[in-house]
This record gives C-alpha cells, sequence and structure tokens, in this order.
C-alpha cells in the first residue's frame, strides 16, 4: 500500500540523486535562457539577427550553431560533475 | 522529375534490409522474456543506446524534410533543427535518471511507480498510442512517397514493404533488434551526412546563369507536359523539368570559390545572391497549370529566420503570428522528452549512470547531424541538382550532383531511416497495450510469456494499422502530423512526468486528469486552428476559432495547472492510504 503523500519522487532521493538533481537543474536553467533569449530575439528583434556577427555569417547562423554546440557542452560538463547511479 | 529505377539503390537497401532481418532472427532467442522483449535484458552498452537514439530519433522528416526546408527556403528549416535539439536537454537533465530509476518497460511505470492507479495507467498508455500513432502516419506516408523517386517502387509497395520489415524486426527480437537497426542507421546516416559535407564544402560556390520559368501542365487525359510538350522520351531527347539551385552572383564579383572552410561557406552564401523559385497552380476546367518561376534573392535574407510559410510569424507585426512561432519552439523543447518511443530506450541500459552518458552521446550526435543539415540544405540549394515539384528530395538529389553511387547510398539510407523510426514507435505501442494496458490494467496476461505473446500480436496490430492509416492519409497533408505528435506529448506527458519528480503534493487522481487535460485540450486546439482550418476542412484560416494555430503555449501550462489544482483537491495527510487498487 502507498501514501499519497509520500508520491514525490524527491523524498524518494538519496544524497547523489539530490545532487545530480541539483546540477541538472542549474545546467537546465541556463540552457533555458539561452533558448529564450534566440527565440525572444527572432520574435521580438529580428533586426539583431542580421546583423554579422563571427567570420563573416551573422547573429542567426552564429547563435543557431551555439545553441547545438551548447547542448553537447552542457551535456559533457553533466557528465563529469555528476556522480553514482551505476549498479 | 522523372526518376528512374536505380539498380545500385534497390541492392544496397535490399542488403541493408537482408542484414537487420538476419540479426533479428539471430537475436530473436535473446528475447523470449518479457524483460528481453520490452528492454533487451536491460544490458544494451552506453554508447551503443547513445547512437540508437540518433537511430530512433531522426526520422525521415528529420532527414529530408528539414534538408529540402533549408534547401527551399533558407534558414527555417534549421530552426526544426535548434528545437529538436533543444529537447534533449529536458530529457538529460530532468528526465534521464529518474526514469530509469523508476521505471521498468514503459514510461507509464515511471509516471505509476508511487501509485499502482488504473487512471494512470490508462490514460498513460492511451497518451503513447496518440502520439504514437501521429508519429507513426507521417512516416508511412513518407516511406510511401519516397520509394518511387528513390527506388522505382509504387506507394502502397513503399507502404507495405515497410510495414512488414517493421513487424518481421519487432516481433522476432522486440528491443533487441530495433536497438540495432536503430543504431546502424544511426551510425550510417551520421557517417555518410559527414561525408556528404565535406564534398560540399570541397566544391565551394560557382556561379550559373539565370533560369527560365518552368511550366508543368496536367491534362484532363492524364498527360503531363513539361514547358508545353510532353514529359519523357521524345524523337529529339528527353523532354523533363530542368533541375534547379543555383548562385547567381557570389561575394566580389568572383565566379567559383574553390574548396571553402565551414563558417566561410556560409560567410560567402550570405553575401551572395541565389535563385529560389516560387509556385502557382491555375485550374481551368479539367487541366491544371503549375508555374515555377525563378526569384533572385539575397544570401543575407536567406540565412535569417522567417522566410517559409511555417515560419513567417516571425517577420509578421501581429502579436499572434509570434505566439504561433514560440508556441511551436516551445513544444519542441518539451515535446522530445515525452516522447514514448524515446522514452523507452533509458530501460535498454543497465543503470542510472549509463542512462546519463547514453542521453550524451545522443546529444553529441543528434546536435552533429543538425549541424550537418545546414550545410546539406544549403549545399543542396546551390548544386544544380534540385527537382522544383519536390523539395524532400533535395539531400538525395545533392548527393546525386557528385556521383551515382552516392545517390544509391543515400537513397538506401534515406529510406532506412524510416525503418529505425517506425520500429520504435511500433515497439512503443505493443507495450502500451501488452504491458500497460493488457497486463497491468486489466490483468489479462497472467505469465511472463503470454505478456511477450501479447506484445507480438499488438506490434502485428499496431503494424497493419499503420500500414492501413499510411494508405488512407495518401493524398493528405500529413507532415503537421509531426508537430501534433510533440504537442500532444508535451501537454499529456511532461507536466505530469515533470511534477512527479519535483512536487512532493502530486497525486495519482492529478496525473491522470493531467494526461486527459493535455490530451483533449492539445487536440482539440489543433482541430480549432487555421491550420486545421486550412489542410482539413479547406476553410478560411482566418475563421478559425483559436487565435494561433501552435497548442503548446498554452495547454503545457494547462498539463501543470490541471494536476496541481487536482492534486489538491485529493491530496490526503500523510498516513490515509491510496484507495487505489492494488495487486
Amino acid at each position: 500500500m502507498v501514501k499519497e503523500s509520500d508520491a514525490s519522487d524527491s523524498s524518494q532521493r538519496g544524497p547523489v540523486e539530490r545532487h545530480n538533481a541539483r546540477i541538472g537543474m542549474a545546467l537546465f536553467l541556463i540552457y533555458v535562457l539561452l533558448y529564450a533569449g534566440f527565440m525572444g530575439l527572432s520574435a521580438f528583434a529580428p533586426q539583431v539577427m542580421s546583423q554579422t556577427a563571427v567570420g563573416g555569417a551573422n547573429v542567426a547562423i552564429i547563435y543557431g550553431l551555439g545553441l547545438i554546440l551548447a547542448a553537447v557542452v552542457l551535456a559533457l560538463i553533466y557528465t563529469v560533475v555528476c556522480r553514482g547511479g551505476e549498479r | 522529375m522523372i526518376y528512374e529505377f536505380s539498380w545500385s539503390a534497390f541492392l544496397i537497401f535490399a542488403f541493408f534490409v537482408a542484414v537487420v532481418l538476419g540479426l533479428s532472427f539471430y537475436l530473436g532467442r535473446r528475447a523470449k522474456s518479457a524483460q528481453g522483449f520490452f528492454a533487451a535484458h536491460g544490458q544494451v552498452n552506453w554508447f551503443v543506446n547513445g547512437v540508437a537514439f540518433a537511430g530512433d530519433y531522426l526520422s525521415a522528416a528529420s532527414f529530408l524534410g528539414i534538408c529540402g526546408m533549408i534547401a527551399w527556403y533558407g534558414y527555417d528549416g534549421f530552426l526544426y533543427s535548434i528545437g529538436y535539439l533543444a529537447g534533449w536537454i529536458v530529457a538529460l537533465f530532468v528526465i534521464a535518471e529518474p526514469i530509469k530509476r523508476l521505471g521498468r518497460f514503459t514510461f507509464t511505470d515511471a509516471l505509476d511507480s508511487r501509485f499502482n492507479s488504473r487512471a494512470i495507467k490508462l490514460t498513460a498508455a492511451i497518451s503513447t498510442l496518440v502520439v504514437s500513432t501521429f508519429y507513426l502516419i507521417p512516416q508511412m506516408v513518407g516511406a510511401g512517397t519516397l520509394i518511387q523517386p528513390l527506388l522505382g517502387f509504387s506507394y502502397t509497395t513503399g507502404v507495405v514493404l515497410v510495414g512488414v520489415v517493421v513487424i518481421l524486426i519487432v516481433v522476432t527480437a522486440g528491443m533487441v533488434s530495433t536497438t540495432w537497426v536503430q543504431f546502424i542507421k544511426g551510425s550510417l546516416l551520421v557517417v555518410f551526412c559527414t561525408v556528404l559535407t565535406i564534398m560540399i564544402l570541397r566544391r565551394g560556390l560557382t556561379v550559373s546563369a539565370p533560369s527560365q520559368p518552368q511550366t508543368v501542365v496536367k491534362t484532363a487525359d492524364g498527360r503531363t507536359l513539361i514547358n508545353g510538350m510532353r514529359q519523357g522520351d521524345l524523337p529529339q531527347g528527353k523532354n523533363d523539368l530542368e533541375p534547379v539551385g543555383k548562385v547567381l552572383a557570389l561575394p566580389n564579383g568572383q565566379t567559383s570559390t574553390g574548396p571553402l572552410g565551414p563558417l566561410k561557406f556560409l560567410a560567402t552564401l550570405q553575401g551572395s545572391k541565389v535563385e529560389t523559385w516560387t509556385r502557382k497552380d491555375v485550374t481551368t476546367g479539367d487541366v491544371t497549370t503549375t508555374v515555377y518561376t525563378p526569384v533572385a534573392r539575397d544570401g543575407s535574407e536567406l540565412l535569417t529566420p522567417g522566410g517559409s510559410p511555417t515560419f513567417k510569424g516571425v517577420r509578421s507585426a501581429k502579436l499572434t503570428d509570434k505566439l504561433d512561432f514560440l508556441s511551436l519552439m516551445l513544444a519542441l523543447f518539451c515535446g522530445t522528452a515525452s516522447l514514448p518511443h524515446i522514452l523507452i530506450r533509458y530501460y535498454t541500459v543497465k543503470d542510472q549512470a549509463a542512462a546519463r552518458k547514453s542521453t550524451v552521446v545522443g546529444i553529441a550526435s543528434i546536435g552533429f547531424f543538425y549541424i550537418l543539415t545546414l550545410f546539406l540544405g544549403l549545399g543542396a540549394m546551390t548544386s544544380g541538382a534540385m527537382d522544383v515539384t519536390n523539395n524532400n528530395m533535395a539531400a538525395p538529389l545533392l548527393a546525386r550532383s557528385f556521383s551515382q553511387t552516392l545517390f544509391a547510398i543515400i537513397s538506401a539510407i534515406a529510406f532506412t531511416t524510416v525503418l529505425g523510426t517506425v520500429s520504435g514507435l511500433i515497439l512503443a505501442a505493443s507495450g502500451a497495450v501488452a504491458h500497460d494496458l493488457a497486463t497491468n490494467s486489466f490483468r489479462l496476461a497472467h505469465h511472463e510469456n503470454s505478456q511477450v505473446n501479447f506484445a507480438k500480436v499488438a506490434a502485428v496490430v499496431v503494424g497493419v494499422i499503420a500500414m492501413i492509416l499510411g494508405i488512407i492519409f495518401r493524398d493528405f497533408n500529413v507532415s503537421f502530423l509531426v508537430g501534433w505528435a510533440f504537442n500532444v506529448a508535451a501537454s499529456a506527458n511532461l507536466p505530469s512526468l515533470v511534477m512527479l519528480l519535483f512536487w512532493k503534493r502530486t497525486t495519482s487522481a492529478g496525473i491522470a486528469a493531467a494526461i486527459s487535460a493535455g490530451i483533449i485540450s492539445s487536440l482539440g486546439w489543433i482541430l480549432l486552428s487555421g491550420q486545421a482550418y486550412k489542410d482539413i476542412y479547406h476553410l478560411d484560416p482566418s475563421r478559425a476559432i483559436v487565435p494561433f494555430s501552435q497548442p503548446g503555449l498554452v495547454t503545457i501550462p494547462l498539463g501543470f495547472v490541471v494536476l496541481i489544482v487536482v492534486s489538491l483537491l485529493t491530496h490526503r495527510p500523510r498516513g490515509v492510504l491510496d484507495e487505489s487498487p492494488q495487486p
């Protein structure tokens, strides 16, 4: 039998899981800011997107490629900083 | 354009099918238990699982659709690449480890792990079936549509071929064979798209003379006239549409650049003039005339968002148009981590660390592939090889501009992308039917063997339904169904997954209500949207009831609100036992 009040996973997690979840949430928020910035610029300041940024390419190209690379970099940071989870 | 049967493409595809079917039958004995069938015994290596994530996720829509959209409209196709990849961040940082820790075979297991609630099992299984079906239909229609130009068979042959091969893959060895099919497909896709990108950069950009307009007339007696003459072989040679995709001017008056680095390629194109095409249909009686007109456009305009019909809201002054764009990008961000066929892959690895590492491999391979889509699309845009009538063929025709062998390989890979994704979808749907409904909800399967048999029968039934839907939906514009799948998944599944992990007062009634509200509200919104008015009812989209077409911006928060309100209303203090049925 299960108590409804114990339903949340957060109450079941050990210290390692909580540590990993905290790091995950921090990195997640960083990415949300980057993603929201891109969408906000595209929708509300499109003229910024057409300005030249790095190597002659415009902000849209550099920011878009940067979002994909940022996902890979944050994922790598997460694997280095996270602990445990092995069985 | 006239496409001829390619023996080399057929033989490469047949070889791939023979390998995966041989592998499936060989691996069949390893998947006799439920743990083997649904989760490959949880023994899949994390690196293999990571690449299989790519094989599962990168559907024909990703490979052919995004490349075609970039080749046709420029930057806008890349917005899909960005959104599809960003969704993996939610999967890695929020979902991956808990879902592995809490579940066994399906994501319903994780949602229901603390409750044992029939309402959760039912609603989550229905959500899985709805999302998987919306995802399946475009894959099957894609298989039928692509097989003619790619391999030379009829539409129905394509749908049936994919259906039969995938049913065999799933029924013989379930997740074991599905994993290997997806691993092989993911590897081939990334490797050969890399080869193609290197060839594009080595070729560089070259100026060509502007094109003339082209017309296609479909006469009442079924003939096709190209620029006023019958299409096909004529005494004076073959009459067909001219391939398109030209650079009209390069920066500083150059005529050819020679090999370019990746960033230099993009910067050069940005300073160039490129020929794109507009299409206009005129129907008079039984005769339909389509006029394709070349337009010279600045590269700088093509390389900023908002040039396509899908994302035109970006450049619109109306707030609702901008909200439509933001809503779609939110659904792509939230949808990936809620797709059942992706989530079940987490049960194939042994522990949470492996789940984490395999997601990182998935993000690296999928991210790398999506960067390549930008070069493949722009390479096709400037290849001089595109079919003005079919932008889905941009990537294979780009390959043909280099060599016939590469065309054969890319064509075969394009078709196998359908196999990998459809296998995952049918397995997810079969798990929902056999594990969530038959075994856990209705207690129809009492032994492990009967659960596996149920799953195999379910896979055959779902596969046959997919084939039938593929044939029924032949003439519909199905491209938006993938968007529906992401919206329904994000609205129905994500609020429950997230709140279960982070809110202590979540109740089983709250989860079941949120899933139901997510499915109903997102589907309802879609069916009342301008897109549905235009594509389904063929009515004036301005008469649509909802202010913008993409529901995510409203229905994802609604899922959270419903879960919170219902949980607060049904929450009981500590010590009060759940009345849900127990095993």
